[in-house]
């Protein structure tokens, strides 16, 4: 027994220390440190415990993303510590267990630490009583806009008050009126009557997104959230506030007055802008996407999602979205088209086509694609797409999938080196069929006026010159997209393709990890997701393939690339899986 | 193949022959025929002779009596604002589905009261799909959409019976009710200025 096991060179985590506390009645074991909301390690407090035992506290102020504030008081609770004698031992009751000296005052959940052996009461007369005061003191001048206000339906002042709250208002004075229809920042409403002073939107701008914008002027009632004077609130993570606010005194610009919460379909997705690809959930209705929301994701976003990527959906509806099958300009139908391609690209010599998928397509569709480029011997690559970066979320890689299209072998480390190849392939007369995804080539696929000149990180890339009069030496031009441009404008055989919400699949982040998101709406007219063309193309070019479920097509990729060996759909979960890249 | 469909029909084949119902053998009078006819004239003439209780439709009309529930009509305040403010809640509770808003969004005119912020940029209800249940009135927090008492609603093709906005609001009149923004705006403007706006 000589060699060395290569997997205890790790010292083991030292064992992490708990302490048992009893919430109502129900003792739970918790560690006695918890992370706060920069994963420092500090003493774990009540309301973190209650959560553990499946005790709902409520709470305005708390989030375990912000750092504690405690001004809400709305997690008051009742707690009693082990009495000690005066030998410091435990004093027991005649029965044995230790016994209790309730607390003669209340505490709030969100900022007591917990200590061994400690009860806490979530549910007696009076901890019921202050809840009532709570809700009482915060709706004295609340100005109940609930008919107007966006946050109705997922407003805790609404739930805290059905749930914990009297039934009428002894409020006969008048409220003190406060200003309405505050323009904050270019995509933030602000309503000070609404707000109830809880601070997340102050702490979370301060502590999370790295810019001290909004504080809190005036005294008493009259106090509220406000901006530098002449400074609006503007970065790139603002909309975050409105998630984080408990009412409805932080709108979003964008989504007001769009659609009633309640009546959106939330469907768990990917934000689609960058690399990162943070979790969202998309709320739609009767095939609308009305908005993005950060979906929490431990390992990639946390709870949060940029102002960018948020409203990057618009495009989605648009009206002039491809919607037909076109050959040579003609509308056709799918089957036509696609044994009009099968046909030709059976027929073409080896070596003859080019394939430039897209970035933004998912592992499955760039496996598929893999396959039918093995089969045809074609050169193959993809479009980098280069933009700002920013030390929170933001990456500079706007394609949220380049590492799928790496891991499947459509374009190597540097992505776009092969563009100039292929189009002198296409002037030597070589290439003679290209199929295009998703790209407009034309464009450069980069946008130069985006790119720092630091962050170019190929010459190649601006040079590669594929030009519409190169484009119309091509024998065939397939292409699939999904809103017209220039390149689409050329195409031999068009091909509309889905938006992501239109479709499921999985992308390849940043750093690796591979999450799926799922169909949110019905793509419009004839589209159809790539991976489903994609799937009959293949079977026809390249022969029988027992595949027709998006799963199947996962879990065979997962057995055939080995990138993504072990891994299978069901496997992926809501939050994904990592791997190595 | 056959086989297994014939398996399956089998058991259905025993179900149907014990549900089939023995027919009731008559008795002589009841086969007599004329019994029957002659009963039926005696309820003819017997309210022959009672008081009319049909009306001349369409020259006279039925007077519903008050709480009849008629259409759902949009409703105006005394001062001709619209009082509805696209809070869809009438949307949401319609068993049938019978009422769509579209939301004004952000860019919309807002509404025409100035405290209101927003009413909807169109409000449609589909009068072939509404039951008359009453629910819109009830949930409506702004006391805006009244089922008043039209009983009587024709139409000659589908879209038209899809009353619009404008003609909901028409055919609502005024609701002399509580000004609740207007009020909420009085009382503002009564208090002392707020010492520093955001
Ligand atoms: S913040 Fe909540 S309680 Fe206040 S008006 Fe909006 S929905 Fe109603
Ligand atoms: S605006 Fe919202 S998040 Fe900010 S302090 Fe007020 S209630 Fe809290
Ligand atoms: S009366 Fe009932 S069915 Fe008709 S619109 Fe109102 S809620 Fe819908
Ligand atoms: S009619 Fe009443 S319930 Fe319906 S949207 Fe308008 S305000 Fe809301
Ligand atoms: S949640 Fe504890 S004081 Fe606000």
């Amino acid at each position: 027994m000589s060699a060395a096991p290569t997997s205890e060179t790790k010292p083991a985590p030292p064992p992490v220390e708990t302490l048992t506390v009893k919430v109502d009645d129900r003792r739970v074991t918790v560690p006695k440190l918890s992370p706060d909301h920069t994963g420092k390690l500090v003493p774990t407090t009540m309301i973190q415990a209650c959560f553990a035992a499946g005790t709902m506290v409520p709470h305005y102020c708390y989030h375990p993303k912000l750092p504690v504030a405690g001004n809400c008081r709305m997690c008051l609770v009742e707690f009693g510590t082990p009495a000690l004698g005066p030998d410091r031992k435990p004093i027991l009751n005649p029965d044995g267990t230790p016994k209790i000296t309730k607390s003669p005052r209340p505490a709030i959940a969100c900022a007591t630490p917990i200590s061994p052996g400690m009860e806490i009461y979530c549910s007696t007369p009076s901890v019921k009583q202050m809840r009532e005061g709570v809700l009482e003191s915060l709706l004295i001048n609340h100005p109940l806009d609930c008919p107007i206000c966006d946050q109705a339906g997922e407003c805790k002042l609404q739930e805290y008050s059905v749930d914990y709250g009297q039934s009428a208002s002894r409020f006969v004075e008048a409220k003190v009126h406060k200003p309405k229809r505050i323009d904050l920042g270019p995509r933030i409403v602000f309503d000070a009557e609404r707000c109830i002073l809880c601070t997340r939107c102050i702490r979370f701008t301060r502590d999370v997104a790295g810019d001290d914008a909004l504080g809190i002027v005036n005294r008493g009632s009259y106090n509220t959230i406000s901006t530098f004077p002449g400074q609006p609130f503007d970065n790139n993570y603002t909309l975050n506030t409105v998630d984080l606010c408990p009412v409805g005194a932080l709108t979003s610009k964008d989504f007001r007055f769009q659609m009633r919460v309640w009546f959106l379909k939330e469907t768990k997705s990917l934000c689609t802008s960058c690399a990162t690809g943070c979790n969202v959930t998309v709320g739609s209705r009767e095939n609308r996407v009305y908005r993005y929301e950060p979906r929490e994701n431990e390992a990639v976003n946390g709870p949060w999602m940029c102002d960018a990527g948020r409203l990057h959906y618009k495009w989605i509806n648009r009206e002039d979205r491809l919607k037909e099958v076109r050959v040579r300009g003609e509308k056709s139908t799918w089957t036509a088209a696609l044994q009009e391609i099968a046909g030709k690209l059976k027929s073409a010599p080896k070596g003859s086509v080019a394939i430039v998928a897209s970035a933004r397509q998912t592992n499955e569709e760039l496996f598929l694609l893999k396959k039918l480029a093995t089969r045809l011997e074609a050169i193959t690559d993809s479009v980098p797409r280069l933009g700002r970066k920013d030390a929170l979320l933001l990456d500079a890689d706007k394609n949220p999938n380049t590492n799928g299209a790496r891991l499947n072998g459509m374009c190597f480390t540097e992505v776009g080196i092969n563009l100039s190849k292929i189009a002198a392939g296409i002037e030597s007369g070589q290439i003679k069929t290209l199929l295009v995804f998703g790209e407009n080539l034309l464009q450069h696929g980069v946008r130069a006026d985006e790119l720092a000149a630091a962050e170019i990180t190929s010459e190649t890339v601006q040079k590669h010159g594929l030009t519409a009069e190169l484009l119309s030496r091509l024998e065939t031009l397939i292409v699939s997209d999904i809103l017209p441009g220039p390149t689409t404008l050329l195409a031999h055989y068009l091909l509309p393709g889905c938006a992501h919400v239109e479709k499921r699949g999985t992308f390849t982040n940043t750093k690796g990890r591979v999450q799926k998101f799922m169909k949110a709406i019905e793509p419009p007219g004839d589209a159809r997701p790539e991976w489903e063309f994609l799937l009959e193309l293949v079977q026809s070019v390249a022969g029988r393939e027992d595949l027709r479920t998006l799963e199947g097509l996962f879990n065979r990729m997962a057995r055939e690339v080995p990138a993504f060996q072990g891994l299978t759909w069901a496997g992926l979960g809501d939050t994904g899986t990592t791997v190595e890249i | 193949m056959v086989e297994r469909v014939i398996r399956r029909i089998r058991p259905i084949r025993r179900i149907t022959q014990q549900m089939i119902v023995e027919r009731k053998k008559l008795s002589l009078w009841e086969r007599l025929y004329l019994p029957a006819v002659i009963g039926g004239f005696k309820v003819t003439l017997r309210l022959f002779f009672r008081k009319k209780v049909t009306l001349q439709y369409p020259e006279q009309r039925w007077m519903v009596p008050d709480g009849y529930r008629g259409a759902p009509y949009l409703v105006k305040d005394q001062e001709g604002n619209t009082k509805c403010v696209s809070c869809q809640l009438c949307e949401f509770i319609c068993p049938p589905k019978a009422i769509k808003i579209i939301p004004p969004g952000p860019a919309a005119q807002l509404a025409d009261r100035p405290n209101a912020e927003k009413m909807p940029l169109e409000f449609e209800i589909n009068m072939l799909r509404c039951i008359f249940c009453g629910y819109c009135q009830e949930v409506c927090p702004e006391e805006a959409i009244f089922l008043l008492k039209d009983w009587s609603h024709v139409g000659t093709h589908r879209a038209e019976m899809v009353y619009h906005k404008e003609k909901l609001l028409a055919l609502g009149g005024t609701h002399r009710g509580l000004q609740k923004w207007k009020h909420k705006l009085e009382e503002a403007g009564n208090q002392e200025n707020f010492p520093v706006k955001p």
